[in-house]
């Protein structure tokens, strides 16, 4: 059995190191996070009514400009790639932000860019979600990840009139726009479908992380606007789904990262037995065992999002391997994190379950590690038994 | 003088057109004493004139093999060479002189040792060892015993045992640390020495290990003379000596440069691929866990090189030993559990002495004993995860109740 080509050459070396304008835009977006999104804010916003903290939003994707990243200048965004979107989904990963970073201007915009940006439909919506003044959601569920759409659970007549069901969509109910992936008569299609259309219900789902809405959405002849047919529309799900597993990594590491240091930062103060805790080895080794890690899935995610951005042929192994890695070192952090505040970490006041809960269901989002490990074998030529 | 790409290659072509080397098919480079054709440089000429070109490590001075250029721009500088079929100077056999040795000699020697020791160093007519771990010292090395007492000439005269040492039985010098004053506490009677390995009081044993082969060897130093002309800084500065040459220790080894599938996942998904009889879905799913995690390492250290050729260098060096250890093992282990039968056979239990790690060129059970030492060997991973806990994380230390008492009345 030989390997496919991407096994032998992993294409030109990836810059993995962040430029000066990543700096500069992570200072910015760190910044206003600091001052509108810390931990204490996130955790007593929790329980409120409004499904993410739209003064915050309006911030970051409008006024910073975020939101626009991955668009290009002519089309109203900011002509910048992955790897900048990537050094905002670190920052929001490092205070589990409630905003729909991921889901609208990456994951959206990505679906939205597969389509003919010539249409003019189609070049007013990806405007209005680079500019933030529109969410915008691709209606699946959020564990679907790249390879992942086998069959649509919706389907639209020739009129685009759409019928069925997705269960758990992120950030649904924050969502203006629905991006509909459905059977058309003939064959896959992508609808945009406006979420206060008729026709269209959205039921919240109690999520175990309360940083990132989910909502089982119900679509009843409602009316959708055709975007993009056969293989254009399943090629432009599929890359949005690459992208959304590949930047995820990027949170993911954000996610580590808050961990790793609010429990260095905890076990150095905390006193007992007459010592800091954090001088005890059964202690620093686990925390320096995870500074390895984290330093690690920097790395990773730093590929993803390079493969991502230069649009290398590399990019299905780089993201597969990015979460594969990635997800279970946010979620080791975070428990890590639990364990070594002691009984703190069981507390409602204490941030730390806010990370614990993104980081748990950031490894279902968009594929399990299990799921991006079979999808390697078959990327590199490990064929299962 | 501006050093740059441009100029280095000018250098670079100038070297080899006063001394055109012999071309040989690859691999040719078996160090100096290698096979070359009559006609051309001699193997050893050329390295000896690319050395006295600054082309030797250019990040070090002018006349000791270097133009105090940039270390990255080393790469156009071999690059060239390489094309030329220039030889080379085996750095895997001579990789204590040129990892430890050389850049200790360089931050602490004498104008008069670096210019006696770094040329023929470098062009590995002299081999080096280390004589620092002991017996009774090693993660705890400072608490070392091997004594050096000043007889009236002003000499030094050492008597102790070293443990673990590489290439002894080749070596022409020794860097070694012992101790000068046993009334001090334990980091501060230490000296450093270079020492003659043709001393009649150095005896040179192998040391088998559990691979069969002796990689490694037990030095007893008997009444050893070392005069202090050859002392590297001053005298119960040893300790701190000693910490030039164990950071790039732990640089040396984690730094190599692999493509995906380089090293030991290499050989693993090799094995996969031919042999389907033996596949079982757990050991697939192992495989493919320490794929990623390997293949993840790899970009960790290409992350790291990025760093040092921007000049910021990052602390991942430390933690890239203690990755690198773990996936051996694991990968290793992996590898003779797939093999069914095959695992349980070994190639060679003769007691060899090789000149270096071969981790690709034997079978794995080779594979799966020598990687025990990965954790071990250049500081165990323990003591590296403190290092990385009290270093790069800032957590406090563990509380040292030896610190400020004599050596002499330590518990041994």
């Amino acid at each position: 059995m030989t390997a496919p080509q991407t096994l032998a050459t992993a294409g030109p070396d990836p810059d993995l190191l962040y430029s000066e304008d990543e700096d500069a835009l992570r200072d910015a977006v760190r910044s206003l996070l600091a001052d509108r999104s810390d931990p204490a804010t996130v955790l007593a916003g929790l329980e409120s009514d409004v499904p993410y903290d739209t003064r915050l939003w309006r911030s970051l994707a409008t006024d910073i400009g975020t939101a626009g990243l991955l668009v290009p200048d002519k089309l109203g965004g900011q002509g910048a790639s992955a790897r900048e979107a990537a050094v905002v989904l670190e920052e929001l990963g490092r205070c589990a932000a409630p905003v729909p970073y991921l889901t609208s201007a990456v994951v959206a915009v990505t679906a939205l860019l597969g389509c003919d940006t010539a249409d003019p439909e189609t070049a007013t919506l990806l405007g209005a979600l680079a500019g933030g003044n529109t969410v915008g959601v691709l209606a699946l569920p959020l564990t679907t990840g790249p390879g992942g759409v086998a069959e649509t659970a919706v389907r639209a007549d020739a009129g685009g009139a759409l019928t069925g069901r997705v269960t758990s969509v992120a950030d649904a109910a924050s969502a203006e726009i629905l991006l509909v992936p459905a059977e058309g008569p003939d064959g896959p299609a992508l609808y945009a479908v406006e979420a206060t259309a008729d026709g269209v219900r959205s039921d919240t789902v109690t999520p175990l992380d309360l940083t990132r809405p989910l909502g089982h959405l119900t679509f009843d002849g409602a009316h959708g606007r055709l975007l993009a047919t056969g293989d254009r529309a399943r090629a432009a799900v599929e890359r949005a789904l690459l992208a959304g597993a590949g930047l995820l990594a990027s949170e993911q590491l954000g996610v580590a990262e808050w961990c790793l240091a609010e429990t260095v930062r905890h076990t150095a103060e905390r006193t007992q037995f007459g010592r800091p805790i954090g001088s005890f080895q059964a202690l620093k080794h686990r925390m320096a065992a995870l500074w390895l890690d984290v330093a690690s899935a920097r790395a990773a995610a730093r590929n993803a999002a390079d493969a991502l951005a230069t649009d290398s042929p590399d990019a299905p192994v780089a993201v597969a391997v990015a979460q594969a890695y990635c997800a279970p070192v946010a979620v080791r952090a975070a428990e890590e994190c639990i364990q070594l505040h002691g009984g703190l970490g069981m507390t409602w006041e204490h941030p730390a379950h806010l990370f614990l809960k993104r980081a748990k269901s950031d490894e279902i989002a968009f594929g399990t590690p299990g799921r991006h490990r079979d999808a390697l074998a078959g990327l590199v030529g490990l064929s299962a038994p | 003088m501006p050093t740059d790409a441009a100029d280095l290659r000018r250098r670079t072509a100038e070297l080899l057109a006063a001394h055109p080397p012999t071309r040989l098919p690859p691999p040719q480079n078996e160090g100096p004493a290698g096979q070359h054709l009559s006609s051309d440089t001699e193997p050893l000429d050329f390295l000896r004139a690319r050395f006295d070109a600054g082309l030797a490590w250019i990040h070090f001075p002018e006349g000791l093999g270097g133009l105090d250029a940039p270390r990255a721009l080393q790469a156009v500088v071999d690059a060239e060479l390489e094309a030329a079929g220039a030889p080379g100077n085996n750095p895997g056999r001579i990789g204590i002189g040129l990892g430890m040795a050389a850049p200790t000699i360089l931050r602490f020697g004498t104008d008069e040792q670096k210019r006696r020791f770094l040329r023929p160093l470098w062009t590995g007519e002299e081999v080096w060892c280390q004589l620092f771990s002991e017996p009774g010292a090693g993660s705890d090395l400072a608490a070392l015993a091997t004594r050096a007492v000043r007889d009236g000439g002003g000499d030094w005269i050492v008597d102790g045992q070293k443990v673990w040492t590489s290439g002894a039985h080749q070596a022409r010098w020794a860097i070694l640390i012992a101790r000068t004053d046993p009334d001090l506490p334990k980091h501060r009677g230490i000296s450093y020495f270079v020492c003659d390995m043709t001393d009649p009081g150095v005896d040179v044993r192998p040391l088998r290990q559990i691979t069969g082969e002796a990689e490694f060897n037990e030095v007893f130093l008997t009444g050893v003379r070392i005069p202090d002309a050859h002392r590297l800084g001053e005298i119960g500065e040893g300790w701190r000596v000693a910490q030039t040459t164990l950071m790039n220790e732990r640089v040396a080894i984690g730094g190599a440069r692999m493509p995906r599938e380089g090293g030991m996942i290499g050989v693993a998904a090799a094995d996969w691929r031919a042999h389907p009889e033996l596949r079982t879905h757990d050991l697939h799913q192992r495989l493919l866990k320490l794929w990623v995690d390997a293949e993840v390492a790899r970009l960790t250290g290409e992350r790291l090189r990025q760093q040092l050729t921007m000049g910021q260098p990052g602390p991942e060096g430390s933690g890239m030993k203690l990755a690198f250890a773990r996936l051996a093992q694991e990968i290793s282990g992996w590898e003779v559990e797939f093999l069914a039968e095959d695992g349980l056979t070994y190639d060679d239990w003769t007691l060899r002495r090789p000149e270096g790690v071969d981790f690709t060129g034997r079978e794995a059970g080779y594979r799966y004993l020598r990687a025990k030492g990965n954790s071990i060997e250049g500081g165990t991973s323990e003591v590296l995860l403190n290092i990385v806990a009290e270093r790069v994380l800032g957590l406090p230390p563990e509380p040292r109740t030896d610190k400020d008492v004599a050596w002499k009345d330590l518990p041994r």
